[in-house]
C-alpha cells in the first residue's frame, strides 16, 4: 500500500470513500475456461466425427485435387481427398483421403476405387457429370471383413459391381478382335452379361477374357456351351457360298462375344464359376471344332487345283472331316510329270473310329490305320471337286469309286500318301480330249474322194434309171390300150360276163324246180312229160 | 516517480488526479464520477484471462474454415490460411498480404506481445521500459484492424447467396476467429501499461 507521505504545496481534493467488496479470484477467468471447453468440444466433435484416414495410390492422379477431390458411393459423399503426393519410387500417385465417419466397415479387403472421369467405353457413355463437376472417385464396397486402408485404385471403373447376381467365366483366345471391357455378353442376342476385363497371358500366347453373365442367364452356360466372336458383320465366302452372319446391331458396332449351347449337346449342369471356355472366331468355326486329334496326310493331284485353297474342306461324302493346310507344285525333272502335293488335316475319328473296337493292345493309331486301310481297300479316293460354280472354289472330297485301281496306303511314308483319283473336271476333259482325238484320226479326206466317187457313180445310175423309166413307161401305155374302155378285149369280157350272168340265172331256176321237185331228177318233168 | 508513490490516483475518464479519501485507497473521481484506482483492478488476472482465452481460441480459428464456397463444382471449406494461399496471384497478392496481415500475423502478434509485456511486468523487469509502452501503444492501435477479417467475410457472405449456382457461408472458424479478436482486445483493454514502469519505479525508490 501506498505511503502517504507529506503533501507538497497545492490542495488536492480528496476523493469520497465508497466502501467496496473485494474478490480475490477474478470472475474473468471463467472466460478462458469457457473457450477452453467450447474449443475442447468443438476438436472432440471434429475428431469424432472423422471417420478413417485411408490411402489409394493411383496410376495418376491427373483430375485429382487435394481438398476437393471427393468420393463417392452411390451418390454419396464419404470422403475426400486430403493430401496428393508422390509414392516413393515416382512411378505413381498416392492420395489420403479422409473419409466420413462410420465409414470403417466399408473399408475391407476387397473394396474397390477407381477415378469417374467422362468415358465412353463400347456401349456405354459414363460420368458426363464429371465434365462439370470434374472427376471424383468412385467405390465400390467388397465382402470382405478384414479391414484395410490403403488401396490400389483400378485403371477403370468395374464394369460389374460385386454386389450383381451372376457368375463371372474365363474365355481363352488367340485373337481380341474388337472385345473391349464392357463388351456386351450375348445369349441369342439378348445381352446378358458384359466383359469384365481382358489381358495377355503371361506367355504371351493366349488371351484371357474374363466376362460376367448376370443372374438368371449364367445358368444357360454349361461345359457344352460354345463361345465365340460376334463382331459385327461376319462374311465368309466358302464352297458353301456367301454368308453374312450378324448379331444384334449394337454388337455391329461395338462387337460382342455370343454363346449357345447345341441344342444336340447334352444337358449338363451349368458350369462352375470362373470355369475356362475357347472363345472361337465365329459360329460355325464353335460348332465345328477344329479336328482334336488331327493327322496329316498327303494328296497328289495330277490335274489342276484351281479353286482349291489353304483352309478348304475335306468331305467324306459331304460330312467335312479336315481341311487343305498345304498346297505346293512339284515337276519330275525325268518324265516331266507335274504333280500338286496337297497337305490335308484329317480327323478320322469323325469317320467313326469308335466303330472298331479299341480292343486292348490296340491303340488309336492302329485302329487309324486299320479304318485308312479298310477304306482305301474298299475304293476311298480322293478327288477335286468345284463346291461352288460361281466362285470357282473348290475342295476336297473322299468318295468311295469301286472301278478305281486296287492300291494300299504306304504307311512309311511321311506324310502319308491317301490315293487320289482324277477329279469330275478331269474326266470330263479327258473324254473331250478322246472325241476330238478320234476325230482328229478320222480320213476324212478319202471319205471326201469316196464321197465323190459315189456321187459320179449316182450320176449315171441316174441315166440308166432314166432309161429303165422310159420302158416302163411303154409298158404301162400297153397296159392302158389292153384295158381301155373301147377296147376289144373288154368287150369281149362283157359279153362273157353276160353269158355267165344268164348261165347263173338258168342254174337257179333249175335250183329253184329241183328244190320243189326233187322226184324230177328220176321222173323227170311231170308237165312236159303229161 | 509515479502518482501511486505520491499517493494520488489519476481518474481514467477525465483525467483528474486526485488523492484517496484518508484511510481509503479507492473511491470516485469528484469531477466525473469515474471509480478511481491506484491500478486497474486485478490486471494480471484479467488480461491473464482473456489472453488465454484468446490462444485457445486462436487454435480452431485456424484450423477450422472461415470461409465455405458452395458451386456448382462442389463445397469448398478455407481455412484463413487456405484464403491466403488462393487469394496469392501475380495480381491478387497485396489482397492476400493484407489478409496474412490482418488476419494472421496481428492476432498472433498481439498474442505473443501481451505475453512478454505481462511476463515482464510480473516478474518486475525495468529494462526497455520504453520500448514495452511503444509496444502495447501499438498492440491497442492495431488491435481492432483484426476485425478486417471478419467484416469481409460476413460481407461476402451476406453478397454471395446466388443459389443454386453459388453461395458462400461463414464457418465455425469465424466465430473462434472473432472470438480471438475480441479476446485480444479485451485483454489489452484489462493491461494496465502504468505496471511496466510500477517495478521500474520500485527500483529507482530501492536504489535511490
Amino acid at each position: 500500500m501506498p505511503e502517504h507521505e507529506p503533501p507538497s504545496p497545492p490542495p488536492i481534493p480528496e476523493s469520497r470513500a465508497v466502501p467496496k467488496k473485494r474478490t480475490r479470484f477474478s470472475l474473468v477467468w471463467f472466460i478462458p475456461i469457457l473457450a477452453a471447453i467450447v474449443g475442447a468440444w468443438v476438436a472432440v466433435t471434429r475428431v469424432l466425427g472423422q471417420g478413417p484416414e485411408i490411402t489409394i495410390i493411383f496410376k495418376s492422379a491427373e483430375g485429382l485435387d487435394a481438398g476437393k477431390t471427393k468420393i463417392h458411393y452411390n451418390g454419396v459423399d464419404v470422403g475426400t481427398i486430403t493430401a496428393i503426393r508422390l509414392t516413393d519410387d515416382h512411378r505413381h500417385a498416392i492420395a489420403t483421403a479422409q473419409m466420413a465417419p462410420k465409414t470403417d466397415e466399408f473399408l475391407v479387403e476387397d473394396t474397390k476405387f477407381w477415378v469417374v472421369r467422362p468415358r465412353i467405353s463400347g456401349a456405354n457413355i459414363s460420368g458426363l457429370g464429371t465434365l462439370i463437376s470434374g472427376a471424383y472417385i468412385g467405390m465400390e464396397i467388397g465382402q470382405s471383413k478384414s479391414e484395410k486402408s490403403n488401396f490400389v485404385a483400378l485403371d477403370a471403373p468395374p464394369v460389374v459391381s460385386g454386389e450383381m447376381p451372376g457368375r463371372f467365366f474365363i474365355l481363352k483366345t488367340l485373337d481380341l478382335g474388337s472385345i473391349d471391357t464392357g463388351t456386351p455378353i450375348l445369349f441369342r442376342r439378348l445381352q446378358v452379361g458384359q466383359v469384365a476385363s481382358y489381358e495377355l497371358d503371361k506367355d504371351g500366347k493366349y488371351l484371357t477374357v474374363k466376362i460376367f453373365v448376370r443372374a438368371p442367364y449364367d445358368q444357360y452356360v454349361n461345359p457344352n456351351t460354345r463361345f465365340w466372336h460376334a463382331s459385327g458383320f461376319d462374311v465368309s465366302l466358302t464352297a458353301n457360298g456367301l454368308k453374312v452372319q450378324t448379331q444384334s446391331l449394337l454388337s455391329i458396332i461395338v462387337g460382342g462375344i455370343a454363346f449357345e449351347t447345341a441344342p444336340t449337346a447334352l444337358i449338363l449342369p451349368a458350369a462352375e464359376e470362373k470355369a475356362v471356355f475357347i472363345l472361337y472366331g465365329n459360329r460355325t468355326e464353335a460348332f465345328n471344332p477344329p479336328p482334336r486329334n488331327p493327322q496329316t496326310y498327303q494328296l497328289v493331284f495330277k490335274d489342276t487345283v484351281r479353286g482349291l485353297t489353304p483352309g478348304a474342306p475335306v468331305e467324306f461324302r459331304g460330312i467335312p472331316i479336315g481341311e487343305v493346310t498345304d498346297i505346293s507344285a512339284q515337276i519330275d525333272l525325268k518324265t516331266f510329270e507335274f504333280a500338286v502335293p496337297v497337305l490335308i488335316r484329317l480327323d478320322p475319328q469323325r469317320l467313326g473310329v469308335k466303330v472298331f473296337d479299341l480292343g486292348p493292345g490296340s491303340n488309336l493309331e492302329t485302329a487309324r490305320r486299320k479304318l485308312i486301310d479298310a477304306l482305301v481297300a474298299h475304293g476311298v479316293r480322293a478327288q477335286l471337286r468345284t463346291g461352288n460354280l460361281l466362285t470357282g472354289s473348290a475342295y476336297v472330297a473322299l468318295d468311295v469309286f469301286p472301278s478305281a485301281p486296287k492300291t494300299t496306303v504306304d504307311w512309311a511314308q511321311s506324310p502319308v500318301q491317301l490315293p487320289t483319283t482324277a477329279g469330275q473336271f478331269a474326266n470330263a476333259e479327258a473324254t473331250v480330249e478322246d472325241i476330238l482325238n478320234k476325230l482328229d484320226k478320222m480320213p476324212l479326206k478319202e471319205i471326201g474322194d469316196n464321197l465323190n466317187k459315189a456321187i459320179t457313180d449316182l450320176d449315171l445310175t441316174l441315166a440308166s434309171a432314166r432309161g429303165t423309166l422310159t420302158s416302163a413307161q411303154g409298158t404301162f401305155d400297153n397296159t392302158s390300150n389292153l384295158t381301155g374302155a373301147n377296147s376289144s378285149q373288154v368287150q369281149q369280157l362283157n359279153e362273157t360276163l353276160k353269158e355267165v350272168s344268164r348261165a347263173a340265172r338258168s342254174l337257179r331256176v333249175l335250183a329253184d324246180y329241183l328244190e320243189g321237185h326233187p322226184e324230177s331228177l328220176i321222173r323227170g318233168k311231170k308237165g312236159e312229160a303229161k | 516517480m509515479t502518482a501511486m508513490q505520491q499517493g494520488l490516483q489519476s481518474c481514467e475518464g477525465c483525467g483528474l488526479l486526485s488523492r484517496p479519501a484518508p484511510g481509503e485507497n479507492e473511491g470516485r473521481c469528484p469531477r466525473c464520477d469515474e471509480e478511481l484506482t491506484f491500478r486497474k483492478p486485478a490486471s494480471f488476472q484479467r488480461t491473464w484471462a482473456y489472453l488465454i482465452a484468446a490462444a485457445i481460441c486462436y487454435v480452431p480459428a485456424n484450423l477450422l474454415p472461415v470461409l465455405t464456397t458452395t458451386t456448382a463444382a462442389g463445397a469448398e471449406s478455407d481455412t484463413i490460411m487456405q484464403g491466403v494461399v488462393l487469394l496469392w496471384s501475380p495480381t491478387g497478392w497485396p489482397l492476400s498480404l493484407i489478409v496474412l496481415v490482418a488476419s494472421i500475423m496481428i492476432p498472433s502478434a498481439k498474442i505473443l506481445a501481451l505475453a512478454y509485456l505481462l511476463i515482464t511486468s510480473q516478474r518486475g523487469s525495468a529494462e526497455n521500459n520504453e520500448q514495452r509502452v511503444r509496444l502495447y501503444r501499438m498492440i491497442e492501435f492495431i488491435g481492432r484492424w483484426s476485425m478486417v477479417d471478419v467484416f469481409v467475410d460476413t460481407f461476402t457472405a451476406a453478397l454471395i447467396q446466388l443459389q443454386p449456382l453459388m453461395s458462400v457461408e461463414p464457418g465455425p472458424g469465424l466465430v473462434f476467429f472473432a472470438a480471438v479478436v475480441v479476446f485480444t482486445m479485451l485483454a489489452v483493454e484489462s493491461f494496465d501499461p502504468r505496471l511496466i514502469w510500477d517495478s521500474a519505479s520500485t527500483k529507482e525508490v530501492t536504489y535511490a
